[in-house]
């Protein structure tokens, strides 16, 4: 059972993760918790000319919210807002497939070692902390910077 | 209804036995065979249990109370004997005992009632309600709202670094109108010192409220001998199903709080106008209650009664002492809680150091552990403790050393697994 919920890719982004720190410029910051367990997560977004050009963060909690979190930035950083939408998006229903989809490994990367995670319902919310907040911060982070050129 | 109950009373703790009457104790979670020391937030039911609930819903079920027909009257006889056996299990008299929900229920209900018309105390600015830092929300959170309704204030005793209330003077005041505090505590395993709590609130006449959802399931109560108010209790961590708990109040207490929830069933007379409400325990119990659980609770009290709560303390306390000294044993594992076998229960929270409990408790499932981790319904105690969560094994009259030294081979597992051995 611990392959399909530790994959290896898993445990190296909680050991090691990516992106990992809060950093300067950023248009938005969100803070959100996952009240049954306790993890928590700040992230913060840059973007600039509709692309996603930097996330942040820090946090604590478990190895599959910071895996999770660690992951996500490989996977938005760099790319257009709709794009990076998208990704969260495939991630999402990946998390609610409870293990009967086939992950994209095109679309998601290392993302797809989390496909066991959807079979262990405690456990999808963890998944999901980080890139949650990083929607909502990247939609905050649009609505200023629309506030800012209006 | 003939239930058959282990005669356990003369001869040595046969926990074997016990072990035979709980079908679940039996089977495999991934590959192993289940652990379960989960038993702080829910126990199993034994087969005499889940036996009476069947023979009566087979048998007698109907709604209880009012009826004229055959079935109403037996149901409602098996449900008055289901109120007699409970109160007997705490040494009360049968109105004393208040059938509700839960424990989460029961409190409720007193934070309720208590700033309700015609409550026996006004609460307003410049009284004070006082918990402890240690309380499970559902002892908590009911006081704020109450709080917030009135203008009370709310106080609270902190806790020592050892895991114990730290009885500070000036907490409780002349202004206390109301004492609550729990029993035993679900995440730190501490029992508290209750007669001591109780002489401080009696010199300022305050009201005590206890949570002993921890404590009856795991040691002989005698509730009068208490001299508390009001103590609540639930079911299902005793042996007994979900869905029914218990509000004890001494008879004159009771009688002169005011309803907490209005419906069928507590009413006296009705009419358009407006109504008057039935005595206790009936005035608290509005709308059809949970009859076949509450008749499942009873025969719990049967069973824990035929082996005895001083038998079962015993053997829970030779399983504590053994989880606690192998933990001490494990490098980079800390107890949260009283490290000692002095005034404390079965739960056993820790942390390992380097690995989330989230993933503590993830790692032992795959071995087939069952334990909880989180905060455990009491947020404040893992701040106090400057820990997002904990893991938590608790252990019941039905667990054994093997299963301890199973557990304290799983966190050796989990650290292995987790690289911070």
């Amino acid at each position: 059972m611990s392959e399909s919920l530790y994959q290896e890719i898993i445990l190296d982004h909680y050991r090691n993760p990516h992106h990992k720190g809060l950093r300067e410029p950023f248009e938005a910051e969100v803070h959100h918790v996952n009240p049954t367990c306790g993890d928590e997560v700040t992230v913060r977004v840059h973007v600039a000319d509709g692309v996603v050009k930097d996330v942040s963060y820090d946090g604590v909690g478990c190895s599959i919210s910071q895996a999770s979190t660690s992951v996500m930035t490989d996977l938005v950083i760099g790319r257009p807002v709709d794009e990076a939408m998208s990704k969260a998006d495939a991630f999402l229903e990946l998390m609610q497939s409870k293990g009967t989809l086939e992950p994209d490994e095109d679309a998601l990367e290392d993302g797809i070692a989390f496909a066991g995670v959807s079979r262990y319902p405690a456990r999808v919310k963890c998944a999901l902390l980080g890139w949650m907040a990083w929607k909502d911060a990247t939609a905050q982070a649009l609505a200023a910077t629309e506030k800012e050129a209006s | 209804m003939t239930t058959l109950l282990p005669d356990l009373t003369t001869t040595p703790y046969d926990v074997e036995a016990i072990r035979r009457d709980f079908a679940v104790l039996s089977r495999e979670v991934n590959g192993r065979p289940l652990v379960y020391l989960d038993n702080a937030s829910s126990t199993h039911k034994p087969r005499q249990v889940l036996d009476a609930e069947r023979a009566f819903v087979e048998q007698h079920y109907s709604n209880v109370h009012r009826g004229v027909h055959t079935l109403s009257q037996e149901a409602t006889a098996a449900y008055e004997a289901a109120r007699a056996t409970v109160a007997a299990f705490i040494g009360a008299q049968h109105d004393e005992v208040v059938f509700t929900k839960n424990v989460t229920e029961s409190l409720n209900l007193v934070a309720y009632s208590l700033g309700n018309p015609g409550s026996p105390m006004t609460l307003g600015h410049g009284d004070e309600i006082v918990v402890t830092e240690m309380e499970h929300h559902s002892n908590l959170v009911p006081w704020q709202m109450l709080c917030e309704r009135t203008g009370a204030t709310l106080k609270w005793f902190g806790l020592t670094d050892d895991g114990r209330l730290d009885l500070a003077d000036g907490v409780i005041t002349e202004r206390t109108k109301v004492v609550a505090f729990v029993h035993q505590s679900n995440l730190l395993g501490t029992v508290n010192p209750l007669p001591e709590l109780v002489r401080m609130a009696k010199a300022v006449g305050a009201l005590t409220v206890v949570d002993a959802a921890q404590s009856v399931p795991h040691m002989p109560i005698d509730v009068a001998a208490l001299g508390v108010d009001l103590f609540a209790f639930t079911g299902h961590k005793m042996l007994g199903p979900t869905g029914v708990g218990v509000l004890w109040g001494r008879n004159e207490l009771l009688s002169s709080l005011p309803p907490f929830m209005g419906g069928g069933s507590m009413i006296e007379v009705v009419e358009m106008a407006g109504s008057t409400y039935a005595p206790a325990p009936e005035r608290f119990e509005a709308g059809t209650p949970a009859i076949s659980q509450a008749i499942g609770l009873a025969a719990a009290c049967d069973y824990l009664g035929a082996i005895g709560l001083d038998r079962i303390a015993a053997h829970e306390a030779a399983l504590t002492a053994t989880l606690l000294d192998g933990l001490r044993r494990i490098s980079g594992v800390r107890v949260i809680g009283p490290d000692s076998m002095e005034s404390r229960g079965s739960a056993v929270s820790f942390v390992v150091d380097g690995v989330h409990p989230h993933d503590v408790g993830q790692t032992l499932d795959e071995i087939g552990i069952a334990v909880r981790v989180g905060h455990h319904c009491a947020a404040p105690v893992c701040k106090r403790y400057g820990v997002p969560a904990t893991t938590r094994a608790s252990s019941y009259a039905y667990n054994t050393e093997a299963e301890i030294d199973t557990l304290l081979d799983g966190i050796e597992h989990v650290k292995r697994f987790w690289g911070v051995s």
